[in-house]
């Protein structure tokens, strides 16, 4: 066995499990609170990248070193992300609380063909080149050829984004108004909870990570187009359901499972269908495990 | 004044929303930056006036629940009850579909082929969507696989457009019955994620499979309809696919009409309604289920033969998730289960554009937005279905109906 | 007299929840029998299983419909057993909401009418037939259900009560030779009460079937049922006429507590 080729899947199917646990984080946590699969959840990410590409660009012109650019693009990707998160989930979908199940989805697929246009008409439909903003770490050269800097980043950054976030709802007060929206949003509301508040804070927090996701993962790739928010949020949207939905660790795990075996059957089977692993296994996981890897299933009560 | 105040405030929010996007543009190669100040402006006084208009719906929206009779559309009545009436709007419109080719240029034939292709699509898709309820996301690939039997039929067997018609039909439908099964526990959303994963797999393998399927080039040189088999010119048989197309358009509507309206597809709406009633009211959920994709994606199969004989040459990059987007948007912007809904819908979807040059750019997000907005603001689409009407032999009941009027 | 349902050791488990223990129970031909208990006692789990809502865990459901012979049912898809004769209402009532009152109850002659997808295309004159026939039976059961006015309204726009009585119609257009009503007087003011009480003796009557209610008014229990069971914590704790299960103390115990016993 080539063990020097199975590192470099494993260690590129981390990277990009990584990514995909940090978007997956959104859809569960949404999901969680209001039921909903927020289907512009990855047009969020491609707005983060678009955002953190303009930043860059501007800097760029002005001279700031590339780790000042890529500190200050995260937090602009950041805080734009966030307030689109915010402003998508007022318009989209807080209408449409009490609307039944398929009124909000339609809203939502309708968010995000939406925003995939907005940037075609404010930007490109081109792609576009993405500079480089993470630099090159010494200590990392002798593993360059399969573990980079970028790659290091992710992996870490993301772990860490994650233990804070989990931390967060673990032991702050929101954290726990949050679970407790999830649980019942309605005896929350009664015990003095504003759900509003709850979700709309939801929708900042799953948007930042995508923020994030989208600005490292652009960084690695070196470009990005209008439509990396589909492919990466319905990969994402995999990684949860693989981890049971409405969980945060499950989308953690989910996303991990999912880009180890994304990277272990195009490396080893064929690259030509990439994508179709993710959905097959996205199907086959919907139909016979919906509930995820660690999930119970629930009983619908007569 | 307060209203006032919350408008600028939306309009200020707006402003720096769209601040990097619209008005940044950077040049990475050339290290270059523009600066679009202008964007800035109109955004800022239309999200203020928008927002206005917004809170006035939102407004509105909240009466009509407190009085919730609304006037039907007296258009759309009439149409149903008044028999003169509707014998001379469908007449009228027929005639005019008939005598189109010869008004009008080739290539505005071709576009009212492709409108009268979305009917049929935006049809086969309202009874899964509309009717039966199950938010259905793969419609594209059906198309596909339509397109595919005809393209491939007829490349490596030389099987004619008429021949291939039925078998694209039928082998959408199957299809369509074998995606079913699988997802028959499967509920609302994850129904829709499934369909939508099932659509990008049928895709990914038509781009890929290049030994069958030609990758991404895809098939070139189909065949176009023969006549009685002469060959026809290439403007002749321009002519006779929209003749095809109208006649299948009509046979579609007509089609689905009468299923909406039989004893199956009231199984379909009860459904939609309620699955465990359903099922304690004897209907077998998994059949109806499974007529229920059949009977939606064979419509999408026909569609798909025809656009392969209309164009000669089809590619996987026709029958991606966008253009089940594209679909699903006429059927809600249309009117969720109403047929005449569905047709304006494919009107505005692929009329207006063409002959409002201004709008074409703006095509799509205007769709995604009515999208969102319909949800919001009329849930029932343009046309909200109308319900059947029945012959109740009741002479009381004509009695007092008679008092009344 | 023939025994429509006879029900043995059924139990149901949630998990580790036993929401029934071998439960069993005998329905005649022509019989009103009550199921009462406490909320919680597992009665409409017990409705949800003999209906194969519920696949039972153990136990043995058996039915004999109309003209045939016995067959077991447990296991047996919900819209089969509809078909063999058995028919129900719900507590949480489930109408088809957004669906006219007649095509309501029209849906409920879906299985015993057989027009297909080719005679709907067609529309030939037997399906035509068939339509108009459902139509005219539906029509008659809401006139005898006296819900005919309402006819061409939607079903979410009925009053409560008559929402309770269309499920009624609903139910009893699939033709069943058993009708089980869960709750059919809750949230009814007295006098929707009594009317509902004598449609249910009209019904057992004039329509020659079974009738299993759950219910919790016992005033209706009481005056209506020749039988009635008695249900606490997933398990049948009495079973008698109105009179031995008034006087039953574990039925006083079980819904007055310890102290009146």
């Amino acid at each position: 066995m080539d063990w020097d080729y199975f590192f470099e899947l494993t260690l590129g199917g981390l990277t990009r499990g990584s990514i995909y646990a940090m978007i997956a984080l959104g859809y569960t946590m949404v999901y969680g609170i209001i039921e909903l699969i927020n289907f512009a959840h990855g047009e969020i990410y491609m707005i983060g990248a678009f955002t953190g590409l303009l930043v860059a660009g501007v800097l760029g012109v002005y001279g700031f070193p590339a780790l000042a650019i890529l500190v200050i693009a995260a937090v602009v990707a950041v805080i734009y992300c966030s307030a689109y998160g915010y402003t998508m989930e007022k318009i989209a979908y807080k209408p449409l609380r009490n609307a039944g199940r398929l009124s909000p989805l339609i809203s939502a697929i309708g968010m995000s063909l939406f925003l995939q246009n907005y940037v075609i008409l404010a930007q490109t439909s081109d792609f576009l080149p993405f500079p480089a903003l993470i630099p090159e770490f010494e200590f990392l050269d002798p593993i360059a050829h399969i573990f980079g800097s970028s790659d290091f980043v992710i992996v870490v950054g993301s772990a860490l984004c994650m233990a804070a976030l989990t931390l967060f709802i673990k032991y702050t007060k929101m954290g726990k108004a949050m679970r407790a929206t999830a649980q019942n949003r309605k005896m929350a509301m009664l015990l003095g909870i504003d759900a509003d508040r709850i979700i709309s804070i939801t929708f900042i927090i799953g948007s930042s990570l995508a923020a994030l996701g989208g600005l490292l993962i652009a960084s690695h790739v070196g470009q990005i187009n209008f439509m990396i928010g589909f492919l990466a949020g319905v990969k994402a949207f995999t990684a949860a359901v693989l981890g049971g939905i409405g969980s945060i660790p499950g989308a953690v795990l989910g996303g991990l499972f999912l880009g180890l075996a994304e990277s272990f059957a195009t490396g080893y089977i064929s690259s030509d269908y990439e994508d179709v692993f993710a959905f097959t296994l996205l199907v086959v996981f919907l139909i016979f495990r919906p509930s995820g890897i660690m999930g119970k299933a629930p009983v619908e009560k007569v | 004044m307060q209203e006032l105040t919350k408008s600028l405030k939306v309009s200020l929010w707006f402003m720096f929303l769209t601040f990097p996007l619209m008005v940044v543009r950077v040049n990475t190669i050339e290290h270059t930056v523009e600066w679009r100040w202008m964007n800035m402006v109109y955004m800022a006084v239309g999200s203020f006036a928008l927002s206005f208009v917004w809170r006035w719906a939102l407004r509105r929206k909240e009466m009509a629940k407190a009085a919730p009779e609304r006037p039907r559309n007296a258009f759309t009545e009439r149409l149903g009850s008044d028999k003169r009436f509707t014998v001379s709007v469908y007449g009228g419109l027929f005639a005019l579909f008939a005598l189109m080719p010869w008004i009008v240029s080739t290539y505005q034939t071709n576009i009212f082929i492709s409108f009268m292709l979305y009917v049929i699509l935006g049809l086969g898709l309202n009874i899964i969507v509309g009717v039966a309820g199950l938010l259905f996301l793969g419609h594209a690939a059906f198309y596909g696989i339509g397109a595919y039997t005809y393209a491939l039929l007829n490349h490596y067997y030389g099987i004619g457009f008429w021949t291939a018609l039925p078998i694209g039909g039928v082998v959408a439908a199957l299809a369509g019955v074998v995606l079913a099964f699988p997802v028959l526990r499967l509920r609302g959303d994850y129904l829709a994620i499934v369909t939508l994963g099932f659509g990008e797999i049928v895709r990914l393998v038509l781009e890929n499979w290049s030994d069958l399927t030609g990758g991404p080039s895809g098939v070139s040189n189909i065949s176009r309809p023969d006549l009685f088999g002469h060959h026809l010119s290439v403007a002749g048989a321009n002519t006779y696919v929209y003749y095809i197309v109208l006649v299948m358009a009509i046979v579609t509507i007509i089609a689905v009409q009468r299923l909406k309206d039989s004893r199956i597809g009231r199984a379909l709406q009860a459904l939609r309604e309620d699955e465990i009633a359903c099922q304690a009211m004897g209907i077998d959920r998994v059949n109806v289920k499974l007529m229920a994709f059949g009977l939606g994606t064979a419509w999408a199969g026909f569609a798909g033969v025809i656009f392969a004989a209309k164009t000669t040459f089809i590619n996987p990059a026709s029958f991606t998730f966008f253009e089940s987007a594209i679909i699903l948007s006429i059927v809600v912007l249309g009117g969720m289960g109403s047929n005449l809904g569905v047709i304006l819908g494919s009107a505005f979807l692929v009329l207006m554009p063409e002959y409002l040059r201004a709008f074409s750019e703006y095509r799509m997000i205007l769709f995604a937005m009515a999208m969102v907005l319909m949800m919001i603001f009329r849930p029932q689409g343009l046309i909200a279905p109308k319900g059947r009407k029945y012959i109740i032999n009741d002479p009381d009941l004509a009695a007092t109906e008679g008092g009344k009027a | 007299m023939a025994t429509v349902l006879n029900v043995q050791n059924l139990s149901k488990n949630f998990g580790g929840l036993r929401a029934l223990n071998e439960v069993d129970m005998r329905i005649d031909s022509g019989e009103i029998v009550a199921l009462i208990g406490p909320n919680g006692a597992g009665k409409t789990t017990f409705f949800n299983c003999i209906t194969s809502i519920y696949t039972p865990t153990e136990g043995e459901v058996r039915f004999t419909p109309k003209s045939g012979t016995e067959s077991r049912i447990n296991g047996m898809k919900p819209n089969l057993v509809t078909g063999l004769g058995m028919s129900r209402t719900f507590q949480n009532i489930r109408l088809f909401k957004n669906m006219t009152v007649l095509e309501n109850v029209m849906i409920a002659r879906h299985c015993r009418t057989k027009g297909g997808i080719l005679g709907a295309l067609l529309r030939t004159p037997a399906i035509r037939k068939e339509e108009q026939e459902i139509v005219d039976r539906s029509y008659e059961l809401l006139k005898y259900i006296g819900l005919h006015r309402y006819y061409n309204d939607l079903a979410c726009n009925l009053p409560y009560g008559e929402q309770r009585r269309l499920e009624i119609a609903r139910a009893l257009a699939t033709e069943p030779s058993l009708l089980l009503l869960d709750e059919p007087a809750a949230g009814m003011n007295p006098q929707e009460t009594a009317s509902l009480k004598q449609l249910v003796l009209r019904i057992r009557d004039e329509l020659d079937m079974a009738i299993l209610l759950i219910e919790h008014d016992m005033s209706m229990v009481m005056s209506l049922s020749e039988r009635i069971y008695v249900m606490e914590y997933g398990c049948m704790i009495a079973h008698g006429t109105p009179d031995e299960i008034s006087k039953d103390p574990r039925v006083i115990k079980a819904y007055l507590g310890e102290d009146h016993a």
